[in-house]
């Protein structure tokens, strides 16, 4: 490591850098509230169908179960993942990545970096594939992985997806023991900048949200969904990326009434199945437009 | 003779999966080669996280020429027929031969070089390896556990050419990821090749990557007057985890050791592969581990030490977390959540199936010689630390949290073991539970699962045992006998139910060395308790070793064979035998001699003292060696006949009350 770690704000732009020096178009995060980077149509719609893509982009990822009001040093309501996908995937994509961590000052010489077998899904979104977590050190700091489905549909060419932690990394480069400690920039702290979102965010999600609303909006975005799907654009085209967004935000819905502890557990598999059954009309509505999938 | 070199190098193999891949890769290298006329002197397989390598030793250039005669057609069949003949062959209507009136050709092949042997076999074992996932990447349709990167194909210290989906052999490896040259090596043969990675940092052979971690680890705990806890699992996995093993020792924060040493260990292994290390005088975990690095680090291993224990102490703040937690809630106040907890689709919830385990738990207790009460309360709280929040994040402290969750509750310690004790034993050297409250739960435990399981059809089939049923009928066997528990099975088993303990018996006998037709000659006889059969069989065992039990044996065969044949031509004569005024002695005597062994048996067998009724049935030998030396069964007299046939009748009966010995085979 350097003599001075890379602040928060340091870390995410030196993987912007390195990233665009691979070729990465670097998009800004989603605006719609997401659970984790792979939601984000830049990954889900665009790892299907036949086209290259190559892209990296922080996104905020809102966990309200894992709200804790700012009092747990690792616990948030909202982290940032930093998301790159390369389809297809290069044959030296281990070695990019391995790259990426030198640049942020991992010297693979002094710290043990591992790929442990990890095989990735998450059924909300029809998506799985098979890759690993990588250890720094014994800690996870990233998800790496060869996608093989998506929306329940084949991704071919593969995409190689990496989800880096930045929390967990900046919390190993800085080595801080709390998150609110960390260093943003030269300026602020990360405490400065979002302990007040944790605290009030997690007070709404966990106490305040009203169940009853939620469900009646979960219900609307449903409808909703098939609704926009059947429209039709100017050019004749099916309306996918509103719709997704409609998805992403029944999902969110959900995440948020799971936290109020509104969804039984007998419940629980129904709404996932719900939402990624919308999921999979966009995964095919989707690939449909962008030619042949494979 | 030539040696072929063949590895397979791709991104990491998860560690589960290695050992099985060599195994794999072995078999089918043999099975090929052998296909081709191939009969390798050696041939060895080695697995590690980035390549799988075969090295066959003895190889012949090329394979032998081949000669074959096939049969054809009949001379004079059809045209058509004999055309079709030549076709297949490729040979001319003169070069076939005649025999008998039937053509034949001779077919030469020509061997071809093992060489392009070789690139066939190795593109079929690759295209068809059995991974247990697999995957695509890039814009390649090969599937390879993860993305395959060479191939090195050397023989004879050539390069075997040939490409798989782009994939082109040839004679470069790579080693260690970030140690040594970095740059592909050059290898012509397999001491080249397995130098050049060891230069290059790779223990190819994973035994010895297990030798240099289990020295390394406890070289570091013996500098420091500590010892390594030994965990064979552990050590297999991160041996598939790390090319160059490294162990590195880290410590921990001591406060940690208040928790118990069950929950440090889970979460050292499940969690991180960590090695705990203990005192060898008390034999208490101390505050240090040991981690398994993939590289020997610049800084002798300082970061790596602090970066892991800074991991474990979240790890463990977590698993201190759940366990202040799970001592506020009594387990009795547990049980209320195990209705929300489904146990199978079928055979309802958690909750339902305590219940269930409950009864049967008090039915067997006063066969184990437990505690009416402590059974009942230590089968009511044996599942309900399955939803605390220890169990949910380590499945398996099952039974062990529960134990600490009674015992800080302060509940007697027979109920206390139990609830540790009730799911043993887990596999065939686990140990069995002894005292009688942990039996008997954990009897009733797998007599649930058995009799819930069977009485929905899910009954194991061939290899498929996904319940575990298999073992816990095993399970049941070994307590019953260890404890030597008198339960007639019938009370709880339905008829399925006691012929697949008669099979699991079975196969635990024999595994003991015990002749399995012994087995089936006293499962003939329909018994249910195990106790009893097990010490029948023993006996017969011991009296069939001795010179009497071999004679009588005999005879009852040479009995057995003359009733089936008179059998087949009608029904046998029934009634008892009687002494003929001018019947030979030895009938009499055996007739004499049956009444009364039949009697003694009776006696001996009410006590169950099989021994004794052995001996009984040794005093028939004799008299019944006699009777078949100097009486003909068959007399052309009916009525001596019949008697004779009544009184063999009546030997094979009495001998009958003991085993089978039809089911005999020696």
């Amino acid at each position: 490591m350097s003599e001075k770690p890379l602040s928060f704000q340091g870390l995410f732009l030196k993987l912007h850098d390195y990233w665009s020096r691979q070729g990465c178009t670097i998009v800004q995060a989603y605006d719609v509230e997401v659970g984790a980077g792979t939601l984000s149509p830049m990954t889900v719609l665009r790892a299907l169908g036949p086209k290259p893509w190559k892209v990296a982009y922080v996104q905020p990822s809102r966990r309200p179960a894992d709200g804790r009001y700012g009092e747990n040093p690792n616990r948030l309501h909202q982290h940032h993942q930093y998301q790159v996908i390369l389809k297809p995937n290069p044959p030296n994509l281990q070695e990019l990545y391995l790259g990426s961590l030198e640049a942020i000052g991992i010297d693979p010489m002094v710290h043990d970096l591992r790929f442990v077998e990890d095989d990735w899904e998450n059924p909300t979104v029809g998506a799985w594939g098979l890759g690993w977590e990588v250890w720094c050190d014994g800690m996870e700091i990233t998800q790496y992985t060869y996608f093989q489905q998506v929306g329940g549909l084949d991704v071919f060419p593969v995409a190689g997806e990496l989800t880096y932690g930045l929390e967990r990394l900046a919390l190993y480069l800085q080595n801080k023991e709390s998150v609110y400690e960390l260093q943003y920039n030269d300026e602020f702290t990360y405490g400065d900048i979002f302990l007040a979102n944790e605290q009030q965010f997690s007070a709404f999600e966990l106490e305040v949200a009203d169940v009853a609303t939620f469900q009646r909006q979960f219900q609307d975005m449903e409808r909703m969904v098939p609704e926009i799907l059947n429209s039709r654009g100017r050019q004749g085209q099916s309306l996918v990326l509103p719709a997704y967004d409609h998805v992403l935000k029944a999902s969110h819905l959900f995440n948020i009434m799971d936290a109020r502890g509104a969804i039984a557990v007998a419940e629980r598999q129904s709404y996932i199945g719900r939402i990624r059954d919308l999921c999979k009309l966009c995964a095919e509505a989707w690939t449909a437009q962008q030619g042949e999938n494979a | 003779m030539p040696q072929l070199l063949l590895e397979l190098f791709s991104e990491e193999i998860p560690a589960r999966m290695q050992a099985q891949a060599a195994r794999d890769l072995e078999r089918m290298a043999r099975e090929a080669l052998s296909k081709e006329g191939f009969l390798p002197e050696a041939l060895k397989t080695f697995a590690g996280p980035r390549r799988l390598t075969l090295v066959a030793e003895g190889l012949p250039p090329a394979q032998a020429d081949r000669h074959e005669e096939r049969k054809g057609p009949r001379v004079n069949a059809p045209e058509q027929a004999i055309e079709g003949f030549l076709r297949s062959t490729g040979l001319t209507r003169e070069q076939l031969i005649e025999r008998d009136g039937v053509y034949f050709a001779h077919l030469h092949k020509a061997g071809r070089p093992t060489p392009a042997i070789v690139a066939e076999i190795v593109e079929a074992i690759v295209r068809n390896f059995p991974w247990p996932k697999s995957m695509v990447s890039g814009t390649s349709r090969l599937r390879w556990v993860r993305p395959l990167k060479r191939i090195l194909c050397v023989f004879d210290g050539e390069v075997v050419p040939f490409a798989i989906e782009g994939i082109e052999s040839g004679d470069l490896t790579e080693g260690h990821r970030f140690m040594g040259s970095r740059e592909p090596i050059r290898v012509r043969d397999f001491d080249q090749y397995q130098d050049g990675l060891a230069r290059n940092f790779v223990v190819l052979d994973p035994e010895e990557r297990k030798e240099r971690i289990m020295d390394a680890a406890r070289t570091l705990c013996f500098a420091r007057n500590f010892e390594l806890v030994e965990d064979e699992g552990l050590l297999d996995e991160v041996a598939g985890l790390a090319e160059w093993p490294t162990p590195v020792m880290g410590e921990m924060d001591p406060a940690f050791l208040d928790l118990p040493p069950e929950v440090i260990r889970t979460s050292m292994r499940v969690h991180q592969r960590y090695f705990a290390v203990r005192d060898p005088k008390t034999g208490f975990l101390v505050p240090h581990f040991v981690t398994v690095a993939n590289i020997e680090a610049t800084d002798g291993g300082a970061t790596i030490a602090k970066g892991n224990a800074k991991v474990l102490t979240a790890r463990l703040s977590d698993a201190r977390y759940f366990w202040n937690e799970d001592l506020k809630v009594r387990l009795e106040d547990r049980l209320e959540k195990l209705k929300g907890v489904t146990f199978h689709a079928k055979l309802g919830t958690m909750y339902e199936r305590v219940e269930r385990i409950t009864a049967l738990a008090e039915t067997l207790a006063p066969f184990v010689g437990a505690d009416k009460d402590k059974t009942v309360l230590a089968a009511r709280l044996a599942k309900a630390d399955l939803v605390s929040g220890m169990v949910g994040e380590f499945p398996e402290l099952q039974g062990i949290m529960g134990a600490y969750y009674a015992d800080k509750e302060g509940l007697d310690p027979a109920v206390v073991a139990a609830i540790r004790e009730h799911y043993r034993p887990q596999g065939p050297t686990d140990d069995v539970p002894t005292e009688p409250v942990a039996a008997a739960v954990a009897l009733a435990d797998k007599l649930d699962t058995l009799v819930s399981f069977f009485g929905i059809d899910e009954k194991p089939t061939g290899s498929k045992d996904p319940f575990a049923l298999r073992r816990a009928a095993l399970g049941v066997i070994r307590i019953l006998l260890q404890s030597r528990t008198r339960l007639p099975l019938k009370t709880v088993a339905s008829p399925d139910l006691l012929a697949f303990f008669a099979d699991r018996l079975k196969v635990l006998l024999r595994e003991q060395g015990q002749r399995h037709d012994l087995v089936d000659a006293v499962f003939a006889l329909g018994d249910d308790d195990l106790v009893r059969i097990v010490s029948r069989v023993d006996h017969l065992d011991r009296f069939l070793g001795s010179e009497d039990g071999k004679n009588l044996l005999a005879g009852f065969k040479r009995a057995g064979n003359i009733l089936k044949a008179e059998e087949k031509k009608g029904p046998l004569p029934s009634g008892e035998p009687v002494p003929m005024s001018n019947a030979p002695a030895e009938e009499s005597a055996l007739i004499n001699m049956v009444g009364h062994v039949q009697l003694q048996v009776e006696k001996a067998l009410t006590h169950e003292d099989f021994e004794g009724a052995m001996r009984e049935l040794a005093n028939l030998r004799a008299p019944v060696d006699a009777f078949f030396d100097k009486v003909l069964v068959n007399s052309e007299v009916p009525e001596e006949r019949d008697n004779r046939l009544r009184l063999l009748v009546k030997v094979r009966d009495a001998m009958g009350r003991v085993a089978d010995f039809s089911q005999v085979t020696g």
